[in-house]
């Protein structure tokens, strides 16, 4: 008779699931599972050339970020983490900010978004289309060809389209970009965002608080 | 029985993985573990809402109500009835249709997978097939784990 199927086992094994994924979910929160890894700097000149910087040459510390236009969680971050990082550590010059591209395989949009931030960053307009490109990457991520929305965000931006344009059918960033992505490769990067603060490497989009605790530790070693 | 057993179990787990989704959406988890970033692309695009609320919190009432009823089935004085495994039937029948949707959009819309949703598309589907076995075998007037005949 199904009454008299002796359940205690099968509540047991649904308590250690529970007790499992509450533990996997804690961890999570806690950021537990993302040790940062130790690496060492780029032997190869034009790979850590690469990218794009603000923020002053003398700042101590240097944060570099590895992203993809087409990332959902670098878009994230862009919006609600990047602002304060530019505010209170670049601005103050504490920081020096560089930002790697790297377009993730799986993501169709990603070459184009990048080369167009690339053709702003020609004319000295990266930041603000890399912020456009981010900002506005839930409207264009679905779009079959999205080409026609960067260029109205260069053109929202005072970039010379002409000019725009030519660097686009010349993909005249290609070589910036690949360059990125091999410093990215070559220092262990797999996935978008990552940053390399102080020598080690975080893996996900690092909410400020954790930069600014990481940038502290980097401060405290370069002063050593 | 077994079917609730089984629709308990996996809806425990489907729970845990939209509690997990749902917290990194309201920003109580930084990073999300997902590989290659195809869980924040559809996280974050216009359709990891549904009707104002992110679709993690409609996967965790879901979840949570074919808990419920898998675990209320499975008492003494509800084991013989069929409305647990009807509220089964529903929740995951309509569980494995948005999923269906949100596959779609997926593969053709947002070009991202997002591999939890696959993981709970997967749960929901194995839920439902469940709840239909329970259903069929309460239909013909038996119990769930006695033999027909």
């Amino acid at each position: 008779m199904a009454q008299s199927m002796n359940l205690k086992p099968f509540y047991l094994l649904l308590g250690v699931v529970a007790v499992a994924g509450g533990a996997w979910i804690w961890s999570a929160r806690s950021g537990a599972a993302f040790e940062p890894v130790e690496v060492g700097p780029l032997s190869d000149s034009s790979l850590a050339a690469s990218g794009w910087v603000i923020g002053s040459q003398s700042a101590p510390v240097e944060i570099v970020e590895y992203a993809d236009f087409e990332c959902g969680a670098c878009g994230h971050w862009a919006i609600l983490n990047a602002p304060d990082v530019k505010e209170r550590l670049v601005a103050t010059g504490r920081v020096r900010l560089r930002f790697r591209d790297f377009p993730l395989p799986g993501h169709p949009h990603s070459p184009l978004a990048h080369q167009a931030a690339a053709c702003a960053g020609e004319q000295g307009g990266f930041w603000q289309m890399a912020d456009q490109i981010f900002f506005n990457q839930s409207r264009w991520v679905g779009e079959r060809n999205p080409a026609g929305m960067f260029e109205d965000y260069a053109e929202a931006l005072g970039i010379d389209v002409g000019q725009y344009r030519s660097c686009m059918d010349e993909q005249r960033g290609a070589a910036n970009i690949e360059a990125g992505r091999q410093a990215g490769l070559a220092t262990g990067v797999s996935s978008t965002p990552s940053f390399v603060i102080g020598g080690k490497l975080f893996l996900g989009a690092q909410p400020y608080d954790s930069i600014l605790k990481y940038v502290e530790l980097a401060e405290a070693r370069a002063a050593q | 029985m077994t079917h609730r057993m089984v629709a308990a179990l996996l809806a425990l787990v489907g729970l845990l993985i939209s509690v997990y989704l749902w917290l990194w959406k309201v920003g109580a988890i930084g990073v999300l573990a997902c590989g290659d970033g195809g869980c924040e692309t559809v996280q974050l695009s216009k359709y990891g809402d549904f009707l104002g609320v992110p679709v993690a919190f409609w996967g965790l009432l879901a979840y949570g109500g074919m808990l419920a009823s898998a675990l209320l089935g499975l008492q003494p004085r509800w084991q013989m009835r069929r409305e647990p495994t009807l509220g089964l039937l529903v929740l995951s029948g309509a569980g494995v249709l948005f999923s269906a949707y949100l596959t779609y959009l997926e593969a053709a819309v947002i070009h991202a997978w997002c591999r939890w949703c696959v993981v709970s598309a997967v749960l929901v589907t194995v839920i439902f097939l469940a709840a239909l076995i329970g259903w069929r075998t309460l239909a013909r007037g038996t119990a769930p784990d006695e033999p027909a005949g």
